[in-house]
């Protein structure tokens, strides 16, 4: 392959591409996300191409991998070209049907399309379903339309024609005043406006720089950076190399987590792809810039999301955060000036350079623009990767794009920005979710994780779980994170078994606010605010725990009792037999549970055909 | 050299050093565990946190890193000052409430009772040893291993170093094996006997001798 040196080469191959393209030839897309891999996508592919070639229709018909779609909740996902038909649930036992009804006479297969919980009609098109509707995908948008290991694909769609303009037509100045008129703001959490960090890193002096791409997603619960990276790794690549030849850097690093393989191996193939086309290498497009990306794989440290300790553990050092008084983008990787931005930030970019930054700023709120995408998870109907822009009410993500919460239980809170965020209430669910709104509620944005959470959730549990999982995740520099997380889990878990005082709830308190100011790095800081958040809006629910004894949601295992009501109770048994400890007695036709012997586990509640074992 | 104000004093200091030192050459009390003149400053024990006022913002900083700059105001014990301070020396305490250095730092702060669960471990992983090996001992034999709880300071594979020199210098810096507290009576309170002082020299000079702060030399436990 012969490199590509100016930007008419690009639309000439463009061009070429398209042409041998017949948009009228039918194309079988699978999702092969991880999400749908879990639910044997890659059976369905197989089969599809199986099938494809049994009948000799490979002439005639393409079949595809894509990445993510998104609506991992009904996976596994196809979607047949021309017309876009979108079936969902696919196992690769129906492919013999879509193959002779769809593809061969143009019919569709009812059972495989989505039903509208709403109205209860079948939804024919991926962009009819309620859950796509709302969204504005831009980061996204070809995540289900592209194949992530094929460059040439990217190129069709219009990939690299960003980076051409920038490098053959801007200068530096005007890609990075672009990117500050545009707004942008980092989306790996904080929210720092992009443009003005590569300008202090620009003017940083030095004349070696370098560039760091932040895919260690590592919250429970987010998955939108790994979606990307696996799905349309090429976006992230061009936003890098736009971005090092704005700032002069000639180094980039890609920081993935080791436990997503497959962004590893899409972000692999395509830098090797982009080295081969020429957008990676020396003198990119005659330029005489030359730019490389490297991958470092992450070891597993949920800390080694923030910077500095990122930075360290490119280095090769232990995997810790420094004070940053001297900023990255003055003294970085190995203290050289360094802008590290999240891959999402990086993906938006070529957007930016290609559309403008007045299109761009004209989406979103006045101080966040843009889109947020967020990973709805939890007790909601529709699970999976919401983009939408900045300052789209919460109401709206969960009922309108999520579908309300599941069995239509009532919703509780939501739990925005993975650990470090807070939870958010009901009465504040018209909240416009950006990066201050978020903040003010006591949550924030971070990685984009959304855990909806139901009436049967406890909210004094919900901060012990995350809790648990960052006393393990402190690297345990500092004493306020280290000594202080371990301590408040210590007293939440006293409260959530019965042992708590009055006194702990105060005592949290100034825990947590201590170790919000007093910690070192941004996990320290923002480690206390699920504790916050659920002091400030359900501390009912703390009081309960401590003055009464009781869970109110009925979850804290040493605070609860199962309770047969004797009225509805038939003596049918079914709960006697399943019982692991024999606590359940049955004088005469009543049965009864023995608190002694109960060790709360629920069996025989799930057993009980006439829900006349309830929970106290 | 640039000016700052420090507890609304208007000091020079020269370009490049950090709060801690300004303010100990000034005379204005930060206390500090992981601290040392010799050693790079660690930013852990976050103690030394001062307020910083940068015309911009408010915000707490560890003034052993925090490089001093022109204009800015620092206020080094202000009310959440202190009291994060005595909050963090109480978890300290809990972890190790033998050290007679956090006794006497108990002491000075007035924090006469531990509420947490009292352990009894016998490093704050302030990291003063790790780096006193490394930087002035040229050896490097220990360092940190673990992350979170399970941190702790060991030779490589915990098994006897071949570059340890057993010269002493990690036991010398430590500031919690040195001396062992004994006062601790039942779980959660502290002795506090440093606390119940007359300083000697009152009795003799009829004034405490010390320009900045009671050495401590002179002092006399009350009753005595």
């Amino acid at each position: 392959m012969t490199k590509i040196r100016t930007l008419q080469e690009l639309e000439a191959l463009r061009k070429s591409l398209l042409q041998r393209r017949d948009p009228n030839k039918p194309c079988v897309r699978v999702c092969l996300g991880t999400g749908c891999r879990a639910r044997g996508s890659v059976d369905v592919l197989e089969a599809f191409t199986h099938e494809i070639k049994k009948r000799g229709l490979d002439v005639q018909v393409e079949c595809k991998q894509t990445g993510c779609h998104g609506f991992c909740e009904r996976g596994p996902l196809v979607v047949i070209e021309p017309k876009e038909i979108f079936y969902q649930r696919v196992k690769a036992g129906d492919v013999p049907e879509i193959v002779s009804k769809t593809l061969l006479n143009g019919e569709v297969v009812d059972r495989l399309l989505y039903t509208d919980p709403a109205t209860g009609r079948k939804v024919l098109y991926e962009y009819e379903v309620p859950f796509y509707k709302k969204q504005t995908r831009l980061i996204l948008a070809n995540n289900g339309r592209i194949d992530p290991t094929n460059i040439l694909d990217y190129i069709a769609i219009g990939g690299y024609q960003a980076l051409a303009k920038a490098i053959t037509t801007m200068s530096c100045e005007e890609i990075i005043s672009t990117i500050e008129k545009s707004g942008l703001r980092g989306l790996g959490g904080a929210g720092f406006p992009t443009g003005r960090k590569w300008r202090l890193c620009r003017e940083a002096p030095g004349d070696v720089k370098f560039v760091i791409g932040n895919g260690d997603e590592g919250d429970p619960g987010a998955f939108s950076d790994r979606s990307l990276m696996e799905g349309n790794p090429h976006s992230i690549l061009e936003g890098m190399v736009i971005g090092a030849y704005a700032i002069g850097a000639n180094q980039g690093y890609l920081y993935v987590r080791a436990e997503y393989p497959l962004a590893l191996k899409h972000l692999q193939i395509a830098i090797e792809q982009a080295r081969e086309y020429g957008f990676l290498g020396n003198n990119i497009f005659s330029s005489g810039f030359d730019f490389d990306i490297k991958i470092n794989r992450g070891g597993g440290a949920f800390v080694c999301g923030e910077s500095s300790a990122l930075v360290a553990s490119i280095e090769g050092k232990i995997g810790e955060p420094r004070a940053k008084y001297i900023h990255t983008v003055e003294r970085g990787l190995c203290n050289k000036p360094t802008v590290l931005n999240n891959v999402k930030t990086w993906a938006n970019v070529p957007l930016i350079i290609k559309n403008g930054a007045d299109w761009y700023a004209k989406i979103g709120t006045e101080r966040s623009k843009g889109t947020a995408i967020f990973s709805l998870v939890g007790k909601v109907n529709n699970t999976g990767l919401v983009e939408v822009p900045m300052g789209t009410p919460l109401k709206e993500i969960i009922y309108d794009i999520g579908g309300g919460i599941l069995e239509g239980k009532r919703f509780k809170a939501v739990q925005t920005g993975g650990p470090s965020g807070g939870c958010i209430p009901e009465e504040l669910l018209d909240l416009p979710v950006d990066f201050e709104r978020l903040t003010d509620a006591g949550s924030m944005m971070g990685s984009g994780g959304m855990i909806v959470m139901d009436e049967d959730t406890c909210m004094v549990d919900v901060a012990r779980y995350f809790l648990d999982f960052l006393q393990c995740e402190s690297c345990g520099k500092c004493v306020p994170c280290r000594e202080g997380i371990k301590r408040m889990l210590e007293i939440i878990t006293d409260i959530t078994t019965g042992r708590g005082k009055e006194e702990d709830i105060e005592l949290l308190q100034e825990l947590a606010d201590m170790v919000k100011d007093f910690s070192l790095c941004g996990l320290g800081k923002t480690a206390p605010n699920t504790v916050l958040s659920t002091l400030r809006y359900f501390r009912d629910e703390y009081v309960a725990h401590v003055k009464d004894k009781k869970c109110p949601a009925g979850i804290c295992r040493d605070l609860i009792e199962y309770f047969i009501l004797e009225d509805k109770c038939t003596g049918c048994g079914a709960c006697l037999k399943l019982c692991p400890q024999q606590a359940i007695d049955a004088y005469g036709l009543i049965h009864t549970i023995d608190p002694a012997k109960c060790i709360r586990c629920g069996i025989c509640r799930d057993a009980c055909p006439f829900e006349a074992i309830i929970v106290r | 050299m640039v000016t700052l104000t420090i507890n609304g004093v208007k000091v020079q200091a020269e370009e490049g050093s950090t709060i801690l030192e300004v303010a100990k050459f000034y005379g204005f009390d930060i206390p500090t565990l992981c601290y040392h003149d010799e050693l790079t400053p660690y930013g852990a024990c976050r103690l030394c946190m001062v307020e910083v006022d940068d015309g911009r913002r408010t915000r707490l900083v560890a003034s052993c890193l925090y490089p001093v700059r022109e204009g800015i105001t620092v206020r080094t014990n202000t009310k959440k000052l202190v009291k994060g301070r005595k909050l963090i020396l109480e978890l300290l305490l809990a972890r190790c409430p033998n050290s007679k250095t956090l006794q006497d730092l108990a002491s000075k702060m007035g924090l006469e009772h531990v509420r947490f669960k009292m352990e009894n471990k016998d490093c704050i992983l302030c990291g003063l040893c790790v780096r006193m090996c490394a930087e002035q001992m040229g050896s490097g034999a220990i360092g940190f291993v673990g992350r979170g709880q399970k941190r702790e300071v060991v030779t490589p594979f915990r098994i006897a170093s071949e570059i340890c020199r057993n010269c002493g210098a990690c036991m010398y810096i430590c500031p919690v094996v040195e001396l062992q507290c004994r006062g601790v009576k039942s779980p959660g309170e502290l002795c506090n006997s440093c606390l119940i002082i007359t300083p000697q020299c009152l009795d003799q000079y009829g004034q405490v001798m010390c320009t900045l702060e009671s050495c401590g030399a002179c002092e006399k436990k009350e009753g005595k």
